[in-house]
């Protein structure tokens, strides 16, 4: 039996207090997400049940119960406020997969807090631009990210603190920076939790688009009411699940999924912090018996490569339910995964400003392998004309993709930006920037993006900051970056540069400036191919024609050209 | 040989690495998350450009990457 018991069923008469009474939540109370992931499944009786069991790249190993996991942050939020952080200042979590980045989270949301998690391998440009923007207070970090952090301490007057929780005790610590080892620190027992309510920011993660800067996306603790029930109703958690979500902290899922949803079901979860091989992610599930595994089309798609021999190797008989997220999940990849697990990757859709699942496929439901499926009871989704933003009259054609506003995990604005969140609605409707198509059963079908913005291994990347990054390059003149097809990564970045006078293209010239990227961004905005060319495509007015690239790349048709400049 | 690993460790820790760990012949690169799949795409020119061979994408694997002396490996199989 599925917690979900009957999809048919649970739209009919779907209520968000039926969240709320799970969680013993009347509107008006507390809500704090770091109480109901940690103290509260303590009171429920399983304080001694493990909570999370991570897995470091060399075989190290660490567990923490639910109390452990309690008392842990609860030292992390009392060390924080013993540095003087108050509620709502920003405190960034800089960290590769580490139990503290788990555990911090729930600490800096246990004092009120906003937590704003970026990802590890993001380079100075990329970090500056969000602490900048979140103005930040406290950064959380790791000795071998500080670097980075003391590389732009000087235009961040408003950074008080750099806390490192791995410093090393023979080695003085630098400006602002201060030791904190999670484990070792004094752990109250009784801790005042700060008394947040519905509508208290919790979480700001930062998210692309096609032009500006990134975007913080503000949650609120509220969120816990959609995150908690798409968590048991379409990951399917059970109190007896060991659950794996492959997702980084750094990005959404890793936030929603790969901690309050987890932990508010008080599951057992599992974390493996080390880089992808197939072999190596096999022997996690067999080692530690995995029943219910989060990931992403790209990682499946790298384990279709990695061939079926490998998997013949491993006992993966305790898996029983899997589940996809980032991008479309290609049939070929729902099929290939019944064929060689005995069950099929359920895909499921939302985005950052959503904050949970809003489109999924669901257990025990028809599945239509390529499909996104249908919306999560309470959701209402829909198509829209691209042009009269109305909903089309029946099924079939490809619009936009728009929900109704209103549920509890739904973004409340973009940090200090309020005009590009305006400008996410239309007609009553929130547009998440996709297209697709609804078909006669009622089944959603993604067509892509309706903007620039890069999709690449379920990750964001717009197309505008790198070609910023691009242009301080000393060779380069003018640049342009689209997407192309990619067999695992769905799409990959790719750059069109021009050069300045006495400047040569080469290979070399090509690899400093892929480096050139990768480090003042991230590998993910690094483009995986440049190509050095005379001229980029032009409109007359000198707008660069990124559609052409495009079109280019993709092997589409190029369309209406009687505005390109040099035609 | 032993020109060739070194040429290697000393990229990947001028390129990959930002803090002062050590990196041996023998450090696990991708899993031990020193090099990401993305950065392999760098790492791979690298070696292409230096080596003057081609490695077909079906080849650079991230157990072909794991280590230098993996890497040392592979770039040898196209260069004889």
């Amino acid at each position: 039996m599925f917690n979900i018991i009957s999809y048919d069923e649970r739209i009919k008469n779907f209520d968000w207090s039926i969240s709320e009474k799970e969680l013993d939540y009347q509107p008006g109370n507390v809500i704090n997400i770091g109480w109901y992931c940690s103290d509260r499944i303590c009171e429920l009786g399983k304080a001694d049940k493990p909570a999370l069991i991570w897995e470091g790249s060399q075989g190290q190993e660490k567990r923490y119960t639910y109390n452990e996991l309690r008392l842990t942050s609860n030292g992390v939020g009392q060390f924080l406020r013993n540095l003087g952080i108050q509620p709502e200042d920003r405190v960034c979590l800089f960290m590769d997969k580490i139990p503290e980045l788990y555990i911090g989270f729930l600490g800096v949301l246990k004092i009120g807090a906003i937590v704003q998690p970026l990802f590890s391998a993001f380079g100075d440009e990329s970090l500056i631009v969000r602490l900048d923007n979140a103005q930040t207070t406290a950064i959380i970090t790791q000795r071998k990210h500080a670097p980075k952090v003391m590389k732009i301490i000087d235009k961040m007057p408003y950074l008080k603190h750099i806390i490192i929780v791995d410093a090393d005790p023979s080695k003085p610590l630098g400006e602002r920076q201060v030791a904190f080892d999670m484990d070792n620190a004094v752990k109250p027992d009784n801790f005042e939790i700060h008394p947040t309510k519905a509508e208290s920011p919790s979480v700001l993660h930062y998210t692309s688009g096609t032009t500006g800067q990134p975007k913080g996306v503000k949650h609120v603790h509220y969120s816990l009411i959609s995150q908690y029930l798409t968590a048991k109703w379409v990951l399917d958690l059970k109190d007896s699940d060991i659950y794996w979500c492959t997702a980084d902290p750094g990005w959404v899922t890793g936030t929603s999924y790969g901690i309050i949803g987890a932990f508010s079901n008080g599951v057992t979860q599992c974390v493996l912090d080390s880089g992808f091989s197939a072999e190596n992610w096999y022997r996690f599930i067999e080692k530690h018996r995995i029943s219910m595994w989060y990931s992403a089309p790209t990682a499946i798609r790298s384990l279709m490569k990695a061939g079926d021999e490998v998997i013949k190797k491993f006992d993966l008989s305790s898996l029983r339910h899997l589940a996809s997220v980032g991008e479309p999940l290609n049939s070929e990849a729902v099929i290939w995964s019944e064929k060689v697990f005995g069950k099929a990757f359920l895909d499921t859709y939302w985005q950052t400003e959503t904050g949970s699942i809003m489109i999924s496929n669901y257990p025990g439901m028809k599945i239509k392998p390529g499909s996104m499926g249908k919306p999560f009871p309470g959701i209402t989704a829909t198509v829209l004309d691209a042009d009269t933003y109305e909903p089309f009259d029946g099924p079939g054609r490809i619009g936009l993709i728009a929900i109704k506003p209103g549920w509890p995990s739904m973004m409340r604005t973009y940090w200090r930006n309020e005009e590009t969140y305006n400008k996410k609605f239309r007609n009553g409707w929130y547009l998440p920037g996709d297209r697709s198509s609804i078909d006669p059963e009622g089944y959603f079908w993604f067509v892509g993006r309706d903007d620039d913005v890069i999709n690449t291994g379920g990750h964001l990347v717009s197309p505008f900051e790198v070609e910023s990054a691009l242009l301080e390059h000393p060779a380069v003149a003018e640049s342009a970056v689209v997407s192309k097809p990619d067999f695992v990564n769905m799409e990959v970045v790719k750059a069109f540069v021009t050069l300045k006078p006495g400047f040569v293209g080469s290979k070399d010239l090509d690899l400093e400036i892929m480096n050139f990227v990768r480090k003042k961004l991230s590998p993910l905005a690094m483009p995986q191919e440049i190509e050095f060319i005379d001229n980029l495509p032009k409109t007359r007015s000198g707008k660069i024609m990124r559609r052409i690239l495009h079109a280019k790349e993709w092997g589409e048709e190029i369309g209406d050209t009687s505005t390109l400049e040099n035609d | 040989m032993e020109d060739m690993k070194e040429i290697i460790r000393t990229y990947v820790v001028n390129e990959y690495v930002e803090d002062d760990s050590e990196v041996t012949f023998d450090t696990p690169l991708i899993s031990g998350g020193i090099v990401d799949s993305f950065s392999m795409v760098s790492l791979k020119r690298f070696l292409e450009n230096k080596y003057k061979i081609s490695i077909p994408d079906d080849k650079a694997t991230p157990e072909a990457f794991d280590s230098v002396n993996k890497i040392c490996t592979l770039v040898l199989e196209f260069t004889k």
